[in-house]
């Protein structure tokens, strides 16, 4: 794609797609290993991948379906690859028992779920918010997942960046949740990562072959294994597993092992949560949303403040792990009376956010579920209803 | 000639044993033969990538000292996919059940083949589900009995080789673990094959296949295979009755076809030249 523009600093300039956006971000993070298999609407970042992989050593491949795209992904990523897939509703379910895998032996990757309307097949071309939970737990048993959204193509750029960092950084799994909204909209995007041309490396181990343990934890909880063929053979398995890698069922280990999936990425909180505030200090009322249902809550919050009602928004750019600390301090501190959570589902963010808030603060849920984008005016009748009643 | 010690520097023996496998099981012999041939062939460990799903045979990777995947069920050949791409000088292995490969991974199986990437399947077939405790394989003959199909199997079976040929896979084999020494010649060609590759092993399953169909006795399943295995040139002049319920064993093609790791290399050197003009 010719850049035509760029910004004084000269960063390029695009009119881009949020799955464009999506791709650059990928490519400027480092990525290196793309497979994936099309499924509307995130198949332009499949096709992005397809054109950008060769032109800088990467590789692609379109696998046979899901489930073997997050295998080769998840191969990839054991073999030492900066790797990533991208996908929507059904292929985000048919990965689940890999990613489950890759939560489990703790290895890097990036998935985008580029959510449509389902269940089933659903409405291929619509939006939708549908799989909030199940980017949470979609996997069967226990294990803690990051999910980080965008509001915006720059935010896509952006986030798909910083979904790579984390990967990096927690040695998990990172799901970036766009939805068709997002994925399909143009808007200007600047390509500011392009100079800083520090890609995501991934990470070895500094200490001989005879004394390595692949899932020995150090201090901040996060064990690299290393990737396969430098030289440190090890077990890797999807059954709970020792420091060494080989399977276990004593419970004081399985009990470790657990405890570290989940502490590993809760004790590092601060470090992964992000979100962008809009009128907060003072909010009586706040709406909390994420992706397209935050771009329509943003409009209402302008609108109220217009007519003198104080109203915030909490745009969350980190989904899970949920920002249950930040969130009821900010209510507090504004004195809010009531909270609004906005999205396109039938209501999962808002289990969330009323276990994150203090009893006396009223929760409720502003939904649409038809395939079409929350309407800011919408928002607006409904934030007064409440407020009046 | 080797040694039993021989392949003690090929196992984690010393934390991982003893195995799960059952007592008379084929699959043990299979590993000490897999480890056989990369000894002949002097494959430094570390050059090693094996990977397997679930299932009995899929257990192996846990004992052997190379870089083991012990991966999800049906999926071993998806994340060597992913291996051998990133990584196209390893040598990598993927070891399936029956059920693993031809059931549940029978998608991935096809393909694999179809791009002949440079993976050795080394695909045991006992012709039933054992781990699960005895359940009908897509490889269990008509009438044999077994757990979800109690009053004998109803499914015709798939024939691996044939698919795998069909597939595109450029070395197809397949012996007994009677043959075990036919077996270890056999894995060597295949890893020593450049592109894919299928050696199908015909193994036994004492405690599951053999209890429910008329006997538990290794040293007669064993026997069984030995009377049944009938090499390629003789099953030639041979008609279709007679062949039924046999065991073809041999090479059943052996041809240098390009490789897609190989493929990929050459497209990338391609659009970088279109991208330099
Ligand atoms: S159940 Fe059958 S295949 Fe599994 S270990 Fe026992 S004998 Fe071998």
């Amino acid at each position: 794609m010719p850049l035509h523009r760029t910004t004084p600093e000269g960063y390029p300039v695009l009119f881009a797609q949020g799955n464009e956006a999506c791709v650059y971000g990928a490519i400027h993070a480092g990525c290196n290993f793309f497979a994936g298999y099309p499924i509307t609407p995130s198949t332009e970042i499949t096709e992005g991948m397809a054109r950008e992989m060769p032109r800088f050593n990467g590789i692609f491949i379109q696998m046979e379906d899901e489930i073997a795209s997050i295998g080769a992904v998840i191969g990839a990523s054991a073999a030492g690859a900066v790797a990533m897939s991208a996908t929507s509703g059904p292929g985000f379910s048919l990965m689940q028992e890999n990613i489950g895998y890759a939560y489990m032996v703790q290895l890097p990757l990036v998935i985008v779920n580029v959510q449509r309307a389902g269940p089933s097949t659903g409405l291929p071309t619509k939006l939708s918010q549908g799989d909030t939970m199940q980017a949470r737990w979609g996997t069967h048993g226990d294990y803690t997942a990051i999910v980080v959204a965008a509001a915006t193509v720059q935010e896509t750029y952006n986030v798909t960046i910083r979904a790579f960092q984390l990967a990096e950084r927690f040695s998990t799994p990172v799901v970036v949740l766009l939805d068709e909204l997002i994925g399909h909209m143009r808007e200007k995007l600047v390509l500011k990562e392009i100079k800083r041309l520090t890609p995501v490396q991934r990470t070895f181990p500094k200490i001989p072959p005879e004394w390595y343990f692949p899932y020995k934890e150090p201090l901040d909880m996060v064990a690299h294994p290393a990737p396969v063929g430098e030289g440190f053979r090890y077990s890797m398995t999807g059954l709970i597993h020792d420091k060494s890698g080989f399977p276990t069922a004593i419970p004081s280990e399985v009990n470790h092992r657990m405890e570290i999936l989940k502490n590993k990425i809760m004790m590092h909180c601060q470090d992964i949560w992000n979100w962008k505030e809009h009128y907060t200090e003072d909010a009586k009322y706040l709406i909390v949303a994420y992706g397209s249902a935050a771009r329509a809550a943003r409009g209402a919050v302008e609108t109220l403040r217009n007519r003198r009602i104080r109203v915030g928004l909490i745009d969350l750019k980190t989904i899970w792990p949920f920002p249950y600390r930040p969130l009821p301090q900010i209510a507090e501190k504004a004195k809010t009376k009531r909270v609004f959570v906005a999205e396109n589902n039938m209501g999962q963010l808002i289990h969330p956010v009323r276990e994150a808030l203090p009893q006396n603060i009223k929760v409720h849920g502003i939904r649409r579920y038809d395939g079409y984008s929350l309407d800011p005016y919408e928002i607006v009748q409904l934030v007064k209803e409440k407020i009046y009643a | 000639m080797h040694e039993l010690t021989d392949i003690y520097e090929y196992l984690r023996w010393r934390k991982r044993f003893p195995t799960v496998w059952c007592a008379g099981c084929g699959i043990g012999s299979i590993m000490g033969a897999i480890i056989r041939g990369i000894k002949d062939l002097a494959i430094p460990k570390d050059d090693i990538a094996f990977v397997a799903g679930i299932g009995c045979s899929s257990r192996m990777p846990v004992y052997l000292d190379f870089n083991t995947l012990h991966t999800t069920h049906g999926r071993a050949l998806t994340f060597a996919t992913g291996i051998k791409l990133h990584r196209p000088n390893m040598n990598v292995l993927v070891v399936s059940g029956d059920g693993d490969a031809l059931a549940i991974g029978g998608n991935h199986f096809i393909h694999a083949a179809r791009r002949n990437i440079d993976i050795t399947l080394i695909l045991i077939n006992n012709g039933i589900y054992g781990m699960t405790g005895g359940q009908v394989a897509p490889t269990t003959p008509l009438g044999a009995r077994t757990h979800t199909m109690p009053y004998g199997n109803i499914d015709p079976a798939f024939d691996s080789v044939e698919l795998a040929l069909a597939a595109g896979a450029s070395f197809v084999a397949r012996s007994t673990v009677y043959a075990i020494m036919q077996t270890t010649n056999y894995i060597k060609k295949a890893i020593k094959h450049i592109g894919f590759s299928m050696v199908e092993i015909i193994s036994q399953c004492p405690t599951q296949y053999g209890r429910l169909n008329n006997t538990a006795n290794p040293r007669e399943l064993l026997l069984w295979q030995k009377e049944h295995a009938v090499p390629l040139a003789t099953a030639k002049d041979m008609s279709k009755d007679d062949l039924k319920g046999k065991i073809i064993t041999g090479v059943f093609r052996d041809t240098r076809q390009s490789e897609y790791t190989e493929t990929y290399r050459q497209y990338v050197k391609k659009v970088q030249a279109e991208m330099e003009e």
